[in-house]
């Protein structure tokens, strides 16, 4: 083996096929746990909000659950537990479509909705209880004390973790090569396999990574600033 | 199902519990616990030297400090575990055992997310405690030791001890690597008996569960035990609050 050579690995279309074959299936992963999980989060914000304690109880236990259980236990037991007690239709009919990059995204997105609802729920609530009251002395109505004084302060409060936690599912999408979606890190490992040049694999799907997760970092304290307001902490 | 779920426990306990250990290496939930152990114990002092290079002055610590944390939190835990996995043997000339891969990635990719929770908890205590340290005479270090270090540390615990939970919940990560430990051992029991999937893992599912429920629990109370004793004293603004840097697995 010659030495450190990137090109040998890109300028080889069936490596740099797989690659960028991985990196649209990591897309697919993250963009799809990342809108189910955003969806749900608010969903179960709403339903949070029910005033039966029941529905409280469900959401913390809800919660609970994501978070202390290891995401990647949670992934397998959809795939290799879950998938199993299906009918068998359903799960023949899985099978044709990939079922591995469902479960995926339906095991992360459930997982992280966890994350995004307590996120975006520890946001309301650092907005002062005055602050809704001045605006309703102020002559705003409840639609508009909403709109225009309680959810722009949440919504900054909440920006931070939100940012970070959209980071981790970016990163806990390469999880789902454990169940077998031929995602960037699966791709990293038969591109590795087939050329025997692990370094350089590694160090191209390193950087890819380093890059998507570095914009949404950025992409983040583009939106804190846009949301920062003169006098705010 | 239940029945199913009392059957293969009472079946299995000793190999969840210490893998194929004493006829094979020590596996289940002893090694998950040794390897959580020890990988924040070594890692605590390489994030405490990472969190002192985030501040320094000096660019020559301070940019591949930076670096590294901004490597470490951008890039996925199984790409690292990769990386360890193939450098490891290279740089040493012989083979290392899963077990050692696996605690050498997690010592450093805990480091740089303890060194975050190190630095906020610094800069959290604000510039008066080192200038009055410096101003009674202590050195640099003097100071960090004996009065900055104490502090935050102390302040800290909580986040740390969070910090050992997503220990343990990396610690899964072994499982692609085959490291003996819990999540590997469930997966044998599922080898073995093929047909109740869901209810081996589920109670994989439960004894992560349990145990990360419990820790989480002692991290929050913790926390208010701490928050209690130094009401009155200044507050952790928001933006430092190290929470929002963990990471989650």
């Amino acid at each position: 083996m010659s030495g450190f050579d990137v090109l040998a690995v890109l300028s080889n279309p069936e490596f740099a096929g797989m690659l960028i074959a991985g990196i649209q299936m990591t897309f697919v992963i993250a963009v799809g746990s990342w809108t189910l999980a955003m969806s749900l989060g608010f969903l179960l914000l709403v339903i949070r909000q029910i005033p039966v304690p029941i529905a409280d109880r469900f959401v913390a236990a809800y919660v609970s659950y994501h978070r202390n259980v290891p995401t990647l236990v949670q992934l397998i037991l959809w795939y290799f537990g879950i998938y199993s007690l299906l009918p068998e239709e359903l799960q023949y009919w899985l099978s044709d479509h990939n079922a591995e990059v469902i479960f995926a995204i339906i095991g992360l997105g459930l997982c992280q909705a966890a994350y995004f609802t307590e996120d975006l729920r520890s946001g309301l609530r650092s907005v002062p209880k005055g602050q809704v009251e001045a605006a309703r002395a102020l002559g705003h109505g409840h639609i508009s004390s909403m709109r225009y004084v309680l959810l722009p302060q949440a919504y900054r409060n909440a920006l931070p973790a939100l940012v970070n936690h959209s980071v981790s599912l970016f990163k806990n999408s390469s999880l789902a090569m454990a169940i077998g979606a031929s995602e960037l890190t699966h791709a990293v490992r038969e591109v590795e396999n087939l050329s025997f040049r692990t370094f350089e694999t590694y160090a191209i799907a390193t950087v890819a990574y380093l890059v998507c997760s570095l914009l949404i970092m950025a992409v983040g304290a583009l939106l804190m600033k846009r949301a920062q307001v003169a006098g705010a902490r | 199902m239940i029945e199913n779920i009392v059957s293969i426990v009472q079946e299995n306990w000793l190999l969840l519990l210490i893998g194929q250990y004493p006829n094979g290496p020590l596996g289940g939930l002893a090694s998950t616990f040794i390897l959580s152990v020890l990988s924040i114990v070594l890692a605590f002092p390489v994030g405490i030297l990472l969190a002192l290079a985030r501040l320094s002055p000096w660019r020559a610590v301070l940019w591949p400090a930076t670096a590294f944390v901004y490597v470490a939190r951008g890039v996925p835990l199984l790409m690292l575990i990769l990386w360890v996995y193939f450098m490891v043997p290279l740089l040493i000339g012989r083979t290392v055992p899963g077990f050692v891969t696996m605690l050498v990635t997690l010592v450093l990719y805990e480091a740089a997310f303890l060194s975050e929770i190190i630095r906020a908890g610094i800069l959290a205590l604000g510039r008066g405690q080192m200038e009055a340290a410096r101003s009674l005479g202590h050195g640099y270090f003097g100071a960090m030791r004996w009065v900055i270090l104490p502090q935050a540390l102390y302040n800290m615990l909580p986040s740390i001890l969070s910090q050992f939970v997503s220990t343990i919940k990396e610690t899964t990560l072994g499982y692609v690597i085959n490291v003996p430990e819990l999540t590997f051992a469930a997966n044998q029991i599922n080898n073995r008996l093929l047909t109740q999937p869901f209810e081996v893992f589920a109670i994989l599912a439960i004894v992560y569960y349990v145990i990360c429920w419990s820790l989480t629990k002692a991290a929050t109370t913790l926390e208010r035990r701490i928050a209690a004793k130094r009401a009155g004293t200044r507050r952790i603004a928001p933006e430092l609050r190290p929470q929002a840097l963990t990471a989650e697995l």
